[in-house]
């Protein structure tokens, strides 16, 4: 999930970096992300991983890292699986 | 009181109009500022990126913290003069009364391919951060 993670940030984050020179902890606004651009980021993800975000989860630190991205995505993935 | 300010690139909203569609426009703005944003070919992206400077000012401005908040919780009313004011409802709302915000001013505007929001809230105390 990793990998995917990092590739929708490389094409939708407008970082003026390089993401695969970025650890997974790393603060994405840090390294350039607008808020504007964790929209897009967020669009992308609930594409790809074919859920929706909760406004619960709209938050600036779900969408600060890597990690932190990979960690909800886990949660909505445990949560649809209950259903 | 309290301030928030907020400067947004046309061109990332039009690239977002052009990739997301109708996941981005639903997700981001309210029914009344498609309305509001809408042409004879589809949607404005220089008011909606005025519109989504301002969201993120008004954001800005509640400090949410861990409290998420959905962008079209945070609505721009046009009025017909050319006025523009906020709605909240939900969380954002909820937020703006713990705060003891009694009122909001804005003001936005765009050119040369950027667009800006100001949003300035009275509060009747202020609270903890």
């Amino acid at each position: 999930m990793t990998d995917e993670i990092r590739k929708i940030i490389q094409e939708h984050g407008r970082l003026p970096s390089d993401i695969g020179a970025l650890p997974a902890s790393a603060d994405l606004y840090q390294a350039g992300m607008t808020s504007h651009a964790s929209v897009n980021v967020m669009l992308a993800l609930e594409d790809h991983f074919d859920v929706e975000f909760p406004d619960r989860m709209l938050t600036r630190s779900v969408f600060e890292s890597i990690a932190s991205i990979e960690a909800a995505l886990t949660e909505l993935r445990a949560e649809a699986t209950l259903r | 009181m309290r301030v928030g300010i907020d400067l947004v690139s046309v061109e990332v909203v039009r690239d977002s109009i052009r990739t997301h569609a109708e996941h981005y426009l639903e997700r981001v703005y309210t029914a009344r500022e498609l309305r509001d944003c809408g042409t004879s070919t589809g949607v404005d992206p220089e008011r909606l990126a005025a519109r989504f400077a301002a969201k993120e000012a008004t954001i800005k401005v509640l400090r949410p913290g861990d409290v998420g908040i959905s962008w079209n919780t945070i609505e721009v009313r046009r009025h017909p003069p050319g006025w523009v004011d906020l709605e909240l409802s939900g969380p954002a709302a909820a937020l703006a009364a713990e705060a003891g915000i009694t009122e909001f001013a804005l003001s936005i505007s765009h050119e040369g391919g950027f667009a800006t929001a100001v949003v300035v809230a009275n509060t009747l105390q202020e609270s903890a951060p």
